[in-house]
């Protein structure tokens, strides 16, 4: 038990902890001022805001389509049940290059829905609503997939019994079914908005990363890297992953203490 | 209060589970849904909920159609087999549940699931969690939430099932007393038969989907309508076309011209009650029922030869 124990631990800290320490390490070797003098550029703090501004859309988002979704999957049944479950994986199997480019074909020049908005004078490409487009549908199967297992584990008496109580639909879910799985809807959360926050490849196709307009932290990262601009490139780097830590943290923080009342 | 339901029908995929049932439980009854698994008498009582659609015929309940409406608006309460209880909820809060639905004051809340409370002896338990009770416990928590919203019926799905037998036997006798002080109109699910002849006024049979016989528990066993239910309703041994009771056989020890040869394969004393098993000339098995004092007045053995005799016994044409 201790060996496996101990082969876990030194794993883990290869894989993740070391990175992580030396991104750590390299951000602050010649010092405090060159990581504040790349934060602090306009351009910079325009690229968190982008990355901040999209991941607010894109979370809430799935979070409402991954709920929905798990109660269809799991509760309903319907024609083509079993596609509708297949393809909420879909994003976790597509390179997220392949999704940048499929949104490129789709409302680029020549794309089914260029005309739609391109008549309207509304810019997709190179503008926040590919961007969200894209994360959106990065970071799509999170909640539902954490959601599904817990319905069925809950089973539906619990809802047939506040129906019977007198409950309408709404009133259940609000009541009885999201109270039961708010742990895996939480999870859910943090793990669309760790994707969200991270989202590189998607993005970097339909964003054009145009400085200080459409780029985000994650494409800020790699233009400060092909810079020359090491420093910076490790500043945004552990900025993200320090929110990235936190989310992680808050979460651990508050389940054992809600889950303790509860039982 | 009544319930009529009528012609109802209902499949799953291939498999019939209520085939044109028709039964009338009259206001302020308590009746059983008795039948062995499969047979359709949950169906029945979630169709009567409003949990299941059935595919075809009619519920009423109190006179009114209420066969498409949704459970909500239907006024009945539902016990679960297994509790379903409200997991995030206080024990209070769970009895609470249909009265804040219902948006009734404070005041109103407080006061009925107190009474509701001390009525299912769960006062001192109020602030506990579901997970911090026992089984019977949780089911009278069951109880009290579907009593809360004054049900015009009450249904009851296998509710003591899941308890072991000595707080199943308790909460039996215990739900039969609630019945007479409330009256309130009540159905219960039960596989088993003992459950359905001490609690109920009136006993609905089902076999395959379909309504063997209704009658009052003493009548279902002196009369039963069919081969299953003589069966399935107590014991019956079978001497050729005739069931017999087992207390309606006749044990001596000298032949004579009506009785059948037996041996005796194994004496069961079951206190009062002696249970005596034996096998006929042709290898069929036979299971007679004696008083202790009869079987020591025979001075019974197992091995040892017998003679039989039919007192009574029934035959369907």
């Amino acid at each position: 038990m201790v060996g496996l124990r101990l082969v876990a631990l030194a794993y883990l800290a290869i894989i993740l902890l070391g990175p992580l320490a030396m991104v750590f390490w390299r951000t602050f070797e010649h010092g405090f001022h060159n990581f504040w003098s790349t934060l602090s550029q306009p351009s910079t703090v325009h690229a968190f805001e982008m990355t901040l501004l999209i991941t607010a859309i894109a979370v809430p988002l799935n979070t409402v389509f991954g709920i929905v979704c798990a109660l269809a999957i799991v509760r309903k049944r319907f024609p083509g049940k079993g596609l509708v479950n297949a393809f909420v994986d879909l994003p976790l199997a597509l390179s997220p290059v392949v999704v940048g480019l499929a949104l490129f074909l789709l409302y680029g020049r020549g794309g089914w829905f260029y005309h739609l908005f391109a008549d309207r004078g509304i810019s997709i490409l190179f503008a926040l609503p590919s961007m969200v487009l894209a994360t959106v549908f990065v970071s799509l199967p999170f909640v539902a997939r954490e959601v599904v297992p817990t319905l069925r584990e809950i089973g539906d008496e619990q809802e047939q019994a506040a129906h019977t109580l007198g409950a309408s639909g709404w009133q259940t879910f609000r009541r009885v079914t999201l109270p039961s799985i708010r742990w895996a809807v939480v999870y859910g959360v943090v793990l669309t908005t760790a994707r969200c926050l991270g989202e590189y490849g998607a993005v970097a196709v339909v964003s054009g990363r145009i400085e200080g307009k459409t780029e985000t932290a994650t494409l800020r990262v790699q233009d400060q890297y092909e810079n020359f601009n090491l420093a910076g490139a490790y500043g945004i780097s552990l900025v993200l992953a320090t929110i990235a830590v936190c989310v992680l943290v808050a979460m651990t923080m508050l389940r054992p203490r809600e889950g303790a009342s509860a039982r | 209060m009544s319930i009529v339901v009528s012609g109802v029908s209902k499949r799953f995929n291939d498999f019939v589970a209520l085939d044109d049932v028709s039964i009338d439980v009259a206001g302020g009854s308590l009746t059983a849904l008795l039948g062995p698994s499969g047979s359709g008498k949950s169906t029945l009582l979630r169709v009567i909920a409003g949990l299941e659609r059935p595919d075809a015929g009619t519920v009423m309940i109190s006179g009114l159609n209420v066969t498409g409406r949704p459970p909500q608006e239907r006024g009945v309460g539902f016990v679960f087999q297994h509790y379903a209880a409200f997991k995030h909820m206080t024990v209070w809060d769970n009895v609470a549940f249909g009265l804040s639905i219902r948006k009734r004051s404070k005041a109103e809340i407080e006061k009925r699931v107190a009474e509701l409370l001390e009525l299912v002896q769960l006062d001192g338990l109020s602030k506990r969690y579901p997970a911090q009770l026992s089984g019977g416990q949780r089911q009278r928590m069951g109880l009290a939430r579907a009593l809360a919203v004054d049900p015009e019926v009450l249904l009851l799905d296998e509710p003591f099932g899941a308890l072991d037998a000595r707080v199943r036997k308790e909460l039996r006798a215990w739900l039969r007393r609630l019945h007479d002080e409330t009256h309130t109109t009540t159905v219960i699910v039960t596989h088993d038969q003992e459950e359905a002849m001490e609690v109920a006024d009136e006993v609905v049979v089902m076999n395959r989907g379909r309504v063997e016989q209704v009658a009052n528990p003493r009548d279902l066993y002196e009369h039963p309508a069919s081969e299953f239910v003589m069966t399935f309703v107590g014991q019956a041994n079978r001497l050729g076309d005739a069931y017999v009771r087992p207390h309606d056989l006749e044990v001596v020890l000298e032949p004579n011209g009506a009785t059948r040869e037996a041996m005796i394969e194994r004496i069961v004393h079951l206190g009062f009650e002696v249970r005596v098993d034996l096998v006929r000339e042709d290898g069929e098995p036979l299971s007679v029922q004696l008083t202790r004092d009869e079987a020591e007045r025979l001075e019974l053995d197992s091995g040892q030869i017998v003679f039989v005799r039919p007192t009574r016994q029934t035959t369907f044409s």
